[in-house]
């Protein structure tokens, strides 16, 4: 068995990655409820996280630390895809937020960031059980 | 961390309907100011929200496309035409006895106020979950 932190830690840690970029797009939504032409963003989490651990962690990977870097094939994996919304009722102004919408997808979004957040937690604690012996 | 994110854009859109409720409260005060010329009569006011295009976080971060906050573009006064009412005994009354009064819809106010508040307090919501979590993660392994 390999030990590692990447290892041990699973899905959970990409997981709680992209949890929390979604957190913000959705609160970038909500806060652009009244901004006419704001077309409203989402991420895609299963396509997203399952391209994320194809592509396998931080390892290995071009690292963008200066604003002036160029963004290359590998440093992308960082990025985070966003998609657009379909509206379901179109506005005058051209703004597709809908606030009802927005507000569930952020209360599930919190409740999945929670979730992904114990089981990472669960898993440092069973790391640390192993390390101490007990 | 995109986390810490959501205060700035939230923020920025508590700001920005901060700004909507002051245009409103101004309009709502002034709805009965005249002036003795029609062209200096109050006329409504409105901001005009726009996305802020957030360059600091930098090229190909993760949260480089996502946190963009509310900007205010500028305040427009409105160009419907003013209310003109028959005063004939009023001091500044034209020569055929009308009075120039705001342009101000006190209804269209009104709504607008209750959507600003809205959006305030909605964002507010948003703030505290963000400061949950945060809190969470900074707990963990606890």
């Amino acid at each position: 068995m390999r030990i590692g932190f990447d290892a041990a830690l699973g899905p959970h840690a990409e997981a709680l990655k992209l949890r929390s970029a979604r957190t913000e797009v959705l609160a970038r939504n909500i806060a652009h409820a009244d901004t006419p032409g704001y077309l409203a963003r989402d991420i895609d989490f299963r396509a997203e996280l399952a391209r994320r651990l194809e592509e396998g962690g931080d390892a290995g990977r071009l690292r963008a630390t200066d604003r002036r870097h160029l963004a290359t094939g590998a440093a992308a994996t960082d990025t985070v895809t966003l998609k657009y919304r379909t509206p379901l009722m179109p506005s005058f102004d051209g703004n597709t937020v809908d606030t009802q919408t927005e507000q569930a997808a952020f209360a599930e979004n919190n409740l999945q960031f929670q979730a992904a957040l114990q089981f990472v937690n669960s898993r440092l604690k069973s790391l640390l059980g192993a390390i101490k012996g007990e | 961390m995109s986390l810490l994110n959501v205060f700035d854009v939230s923020g920025s859109a508590m700001a920005a309907q901060s700004v909507r409720l002051n245009t409103t409260a101004s309009n709502i005060a002034n709805a009965e100011s005249i002036a003795e010329n029609p062209q200096d009569t109050y006329r409504a006011r409105h901001p005009v929200f726009a996305q802020a295009l957030d360059r600091q976080i930098g090229l190909g971060g993760a949260d480089s496309e996502a946190s963009q906050g509310v900007q205010i573009l500028g305040i427009v006064e409105s160009d419907a035409p003013l209310e003109y009412r028959y005063e004939p005994d009023h001091p500044f009354a034209n020569e055929e006895g009308f009075v120039a009064y705001p342009n101000v819809s006190v209804v269209e106010e009104m709504a607008n106020m209750i959507s600003a508040s809205r959006s305030f307090e909605l964002n507010v919501e948003v703030m505290n979950t963000a400061r949950t979590l945060a809190e969470r993660v900074l707990s963990m392994g606890q």
